[in-house]
């Protein structure tokens, strides 16, 4: 039957969403595939949603969109195995709206962008996996579904499948991602009355709680913990590189309930019913590892392109981002009646560069390989750093010099002088 | 009660207040069990039932009768009897030989021709596949509320309304619910949930008889055979005193044959969960649990089953569990009563053994 | 052969969620899924098309949501779909529903006549299995529940033959059309739908009907008013007991685990020890 389309985009997350939308939204003729059963249905877990992202495409979106909790407070901990050193940062500018950000359920707020996008006007088709792309010679000219008699063509293929594309994969547009490059992170959603979540992190009125956490959580592997507070259930997680997890043996479910059994932890999820476990890749490569962004006939956006800055752990804001450039790129071509071609297509990339997105990844571009080449920065210090509070805390009668001395000569003993500065000049790079 | 128990969690139950019944209405009085019976012989539902309706009768106050539709012959009537000895003070009987097998049509004209002509307040039948399908036409026939698949029955005191109570949401919660201003007041009632009474022969009672009034040829259904199950290799799950039951962690269809020896040993029934009925490594009447079958042994041993609340709903009656899991966070080990955790492919052989030893030894010694 | 199929729109139950404290259910997060029971159904209703063409119109009453459990429907095959929506509905028990599903087959019936209707077997949130047998009883359709088998239709002389589960056995019963059929579980697999079927239920106009649209005058019989039962209470199921006792062994061998758990149940429950001795000799 050959339908044809202006654009097909392929998946239904943030990055897809935000594609199909802007594309529906501007008259073009949309159809969106994705395999999950609805939209969202494989992302249950809770995450982040930072809000001026969306707003630039849905700038009333905190009208209907389902949102659980604005963030009010951010704690930072470094764990040792039974204590933790922390600062958090509190401010009740962050409760005043607009909100800045909120915790979100996926499956609930993809659904509601899903449904944003079909009230646009795009068509949006579930269960139904594209497994492959159709080409012209080097040009994309449509998709291939699994099912019967599933080929649809389109000017243009957005390729918004999330880390792991397959698709680009198939297509020769990316290579096999490196485990190094990814992280993998396992999730349970905990749930627990509101009243209750209220009490335990001391907020109310929709008000919200991150911790984000490192250190001894993950065994010595490159990686970190977080707990989010939805409205009526905790998130909690750990994520960290797939590659680690491989050399260390450990199977991810157990670096959770381990940590869950942190005595600073367990008091907080306490209680609970769990419900979702689900684990996931992210990508973390970083700026080195983003694959080519267009060419005949398609773009590649969101995860799929790696657009993940783990250090700050955004990632949905960077999907939203590139989804929407991606759209307006494909607009304008339109309205300048440009055919998209490999050369008319590289303003996607040249947008991606101008904006946030490229100068984040960019400014971040030797973290991983830092983290990667220091494992102390996961082992030693966190040791460190709660021994030293331990030291300090505790009032035993040996005087406050004497118990300075001694944290110094522990941190040299275990890292040496040159060291300790190594790392620091290492970590300040990076962060550069 | 579809939408009703669907909804009503987000609404607040409603408030009990005291019934104004319709005077024409607070004419219904007594209980009524239906007498289930196919083939010959009463589903013992019906016995349990009877027992259950004695009790409400005796806190109404008010009498207990059996209801009994059938071909005309001495079977009928030895199934009024038989409803007597159970507990009832009187049985209503209509024979008709367009009553010899079940069908929807001439049993729903029979039992709203009772309930138009001796108006009880209380109507009670299996929740049966036959029970099921008659209440369900008697109650729309009738106009009046009809409680399906409930699992407890109380009567409130305070307006003789009949509070029953049932399973929603797969399990995951209960609801009573009540009748308001119809009657009889009707529910369909599980299968195993309630007590068996034991029968007292030297009761008696009286039958009143009543006629159907259709021919055959007002019948637009026919039955054309009736095909019995395969005796030999029938589960009879829910009235099995011992189960062995595996579930997916039993891993790949070889490995079921564990539960089979398990059994055997222990002469008891083998059960299964949805996953393993699925896959096919068993027969779908073996299936356990919501959309399966409600069991109630004395000894159920969960081989490789997680708990899932659907699979829970349909064994937690059962007297002693025992559960063997790998996982020792497994939702079975909150409601077995022994649990063994460890990996069922060297436990199961290990319990067998250990069972085949045991009895031997106990019948060499009794 | 004209088919209506009866759908409703129920929360996935295997993720429902009840909460602890003021034992409400959850719905954060809990999909919307067609009852798997009428998949059943409407496959059962297909296959017939199939065989002896004709349409297939599927039915379902629910808030405005429900249309995606529609649209999956005209995906399989079904060709016309109809949402009954308003908030007159809303709180009926089985009669009620029963009622309104009712009026709109006999409002269907009016532009077509209906040969059959199909429902499943239940619905995993009411679990009633009452609302076919309703609108059976209430159109004066010859009802078959629990049906295993659907064999032959003889349009011409209106007739249909079946297969019913029945206790111990199963019926082979003729019965005539028009009629209402429920279907077991299992009896089919569903059809995997063609990508040109997808475009055909994602184009396709759904019919919306309100209470008035379906013809339902008496407003004294639908939803919460139309209801003869109430819910007076709800509750979470009480736990059976707190955990289990684990069975431990010091060598932790599965034959020392099986002694220890034998010991356990003859000393602790004698008259089960006895039972199983006296069965198994
Ligand atoms: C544990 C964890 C925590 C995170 N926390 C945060 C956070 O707090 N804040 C934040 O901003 N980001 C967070 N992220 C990152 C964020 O989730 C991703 O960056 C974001 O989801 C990327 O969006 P996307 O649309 O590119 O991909 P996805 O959300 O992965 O969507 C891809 C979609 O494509 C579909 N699909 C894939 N292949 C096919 C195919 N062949 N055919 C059809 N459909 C297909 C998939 O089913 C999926 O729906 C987190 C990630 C993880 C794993
Ligand atoms: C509407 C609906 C109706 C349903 N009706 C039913 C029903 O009637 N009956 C039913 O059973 N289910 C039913 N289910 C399915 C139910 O939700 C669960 O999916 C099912 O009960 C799980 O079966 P399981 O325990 O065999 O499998 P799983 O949940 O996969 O559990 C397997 C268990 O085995 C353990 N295990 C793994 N390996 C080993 C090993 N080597 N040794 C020991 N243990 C091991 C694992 O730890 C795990 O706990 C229904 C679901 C729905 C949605
Ligand atoms: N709201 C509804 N809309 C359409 N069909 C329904 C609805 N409720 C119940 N049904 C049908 O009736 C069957 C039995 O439902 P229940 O009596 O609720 O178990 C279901 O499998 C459906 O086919």
């Amino acid at each position: 039957m050959n339908e044809k389309f202006d654009a097909i985009v392929v998946g239904a997350g943030p990055a897809g969403n935000s594609a199909a939308y802007t594309l529906a939204k501007a008259g073009m003729k949309v159809l969106q595939l994705e395999r999950g059963e609805t939209p969202g249905s494989k992302n249950v877990q809770g995450a982040i949603l930072y809000s001026d992202a969306l707003e630039r495409i849905i700038p009333d979106f905190r009208d209907d969109a389902p949102l659980e909790r604005h963030l009010l407070e951010q704690r930072m901990w470094i764990l040792d195995d039974e204590s933790y050193v922390g600062n958090t940062y509190r401010s009740d500018a962050f409760n005043k709206p607009p909100y800045n950000r909120y915790t979100i359920i996926r499956t609930q707020f993809d659904k509601w962008f899903s449904g944003k996008v079909q009230e646009a006007g795009a068509m949006v088709i579930s269960e139904t996996t594209v497994t492959d792309l159709h080409m012209d010679g080097n040009r994309v000219v449509g998709v291939k579904t699994d099912r019967t008699g599933g080929s649809v063509y389109a000017d243009v293929v957005i390729l918004a499948d999330g880390v792991n594309s397959l698709l680009a994969k198939k297509a020769g547009f990316h290579p096999e991602l490196r485990p190094k490059d990814v992280a993998l992170a396992v999730k349970e959603i905990h749930f627990l009355p509101e009243e209750t979540i209220d009490s335990r992190f001391n907020v109310s009125a929709n008000a919200g709680v991150v911790i984000e956490m490192a250190g001894k959580i993950t065994n010595g592997m490159v990686g970190t913990g977080f707990l989010y507070t939805n409205r009526e259930s905790l998130t909690i997680g750990i994520g960290c590189l797939l590659s680690d997890f491989r050399k260390h043996g450990i199977a991810p479910y157990a670096l959770l309930d381990k940590m869950k059994d942190h005595p600073a932890i367990r008091p907080l999820i306490e209680g609970g019913t769990m419900k979702e476990y689900t684990a996931h890749l992210i990508p973390e490569g970083g700026y080195h590892a983003v694959p080519p962004l267009y060419g005949d006939g398609w773009m590649i956006v969101g995860d799929a392109a790696m657009f993940v800055n783990s250090v700050h752990r955004e990632g949905s804001n960077l999907a939203m981002t590139t989804g929407r450039l991606a759209a307006e790129t494909m607009i304008e071509l339109t309205a300048d009646d440009k055919p998209m071609t490999a050369k008319n297509l590289a303003r996607y990339h040249e947008k991606v560069k101008t904006s946030f997105v490229m100068k984040d990844l960019k400014k971040y571009k030797d973290m991983p390989k830092v983290l990667e080449n220091n494992p102390q920065f996961f082992t030693a210090y966190p040791e460190l750093l709660n021994r030293a509070a331990h030291e300090l805390l505790t009032v035993d009668g040996v005087e406050k010099k004497a118990k300075e001395r001694s944290i110094r000569r522990s941190f040299v003993k275990s890292r040496s002088w040159t060291g300790l500065m190594g790392d620091a000049v290492k970590l300040w790079r990076a962060f550069q | 009660m579809n939408d009703n128990t669907a909804a009503p969690p987000d609404k607040k139950p409603v408030r009990r207040r005291k019934l104004e019944l319709d005077p024409r209405l607070a004419a219904y009085t007594g209980v009524w069990v239906f007498v289930e019976h196919e083939r010959g012989l009463v589903h013992p539902v019906s016995r349990e039932l009877l027992g259950e309706g004695r009790k409400l009768a005796d806190i109404l106050g008010v009498e207990l009768a059996g209801v009994v539709l059938a071909a005309p012959g001495d079977v009928a009537r030895g199934f009024c009897d038989e409803a007597i000895s159970y507990g009832a003070d009187l049985c209503y009987l209509v024979e008709d030989p367009v009553l010899a097998e079940y069908r929807n049509q001439p049993y729903t004209a029979g039992m709203t021709g009772l309930v138009n002509a001796y108006q009880p307040e209380i109507l009670l039948l299996g929740a049966t596949t036959l029970g099921r399908d008659l209440a369900g036409s008697v109650a729309t026939t009738l106009r009046t509320g009809l409680t399906a698949d409930c699992t407890e029955l109380n009567i409130d005191l305070e307006n003789r309304s009949l509070a029953a109570t049932r399973p929603t949401f797969g399990g995951s919660l209960l609801c009573t619910i009540v009748t308001r201003n119809y009657r009889p007041q009707m529910a369909t009632v599980r299968p195993r949930v309630m007590a068996m009474p034991e029968p007292d022969t030297t009761r008696t009672g009286r039958i009143v008889e009543h006629s159907l009034g259709l021919v055959e040829s007002d019948i637009a259904t026919k039955l054309l055979e009736f095909i019995p199950d395969d005796r030999r290799d029938k589960a009879n799950l829910p009235f099995a005193d011992i189960i062995v039951a595996g579930g997916r962690g039993l891993k790949r269809p070889e490995n079921f044959q564990m539960i089979w020896d398990l059994a055997k040993v222990l002469g008891a029934e083998v059960g299964a969960t949805r996953p393993v009925v699925q896959a096919g490594w068993v027969s779908a009447d073996r299936q356990v649990g919501q959309s399966g079958k409600t069991v109630r042994p004395n000894l159920y041993i969960a081989v490789g089953i997680s708990g899932a609340i659907q699979h829970r709903v349909g064994m937690e009656a059962s007297d002693v569990i025992v559960a063997v899991n790998e996982d020792p966070n497994a939702p079975i080990f909150d409601f077995a009563t022994y649990g063994i955790v460890g990996n069922a492919i060297q436990i199961v052989p290990a319990l067998t053994n250990a069972f085949r030893q045991h009895l031997t030894t106990a019948r060499l010694a009794g | 052969m004209h088919t209506v199929v009866c759908i409703k729109q129920v929360p996935d139950s295997a993720q429902i969620r009840v909460h602890p404290v003021t034992n409400t259910i959850m719905r954060q997060g809990v999909p919307a899924i067609v009852n798997p029971y009428d998949l059943y159904a409407l496959e059962e209703a297909l296959r017939l098309k199939d065989r002896y063409g004709g349409r297939i119109t599927v039915l379902c009453m629910g808030p405005p949501q429900a249309e995606a459990a529609l649209r999956k429907a005209l995906s399989f095959g079904a060709d016309d779909a109809i949402l009954l929506t308003d908030r007159a509905f809303a709180g009926a028990d089985t009669l009620a529903t029963s009622y309104a599903l009712a009026a709109a087959i006999a409002r269907i019936r009016e532009d077509m006549p209906v040969d059959l209707v199909f429902a499943g077997k239940q619905t995993i949130d009411g679990d009633t299995a009452q609302v076919g047998p309703g609108i059976a009883t209430r159109l004066g359709l010859q009802l078959l529940t629990y049906v295993s088998a659907v064999g032959e239709v003889d349009p011409e002389n209106r007739r249909i033959i079946v297969q019913r589960r029945a206790e111990g056995g199963v019926q082979v019963l003729e019965t005539a059309l028009p009629c209402l059929i429920t279907v077991l579980e299992g009896l089919n697999e569903m059809r995997f739908a063609t990508m040109a079927d997808m475009f055909r239920a994602a184009r396709h106009p759904l019919t919306v009907w309100d209470r008035e649209a379906a013809g339902i005058e008496d407003i004294t019989k639908i939803g919460l008013k139309g209801s003869p039962t109430v819910v007076s209470k709800v509750f979470a199921p009480r736990p059976r007991t707190t955990r289990a006792e684990l069975i431990e062994a010091q060598s932790g061998q599965p034959n020392d685990l099986a002694d220890t758990l034998l010991a356990k149940l003859f000393t602790k429950h004698p008259q089960l020890g006895r039972q199983i001795v006296r069965r198994s000799s």
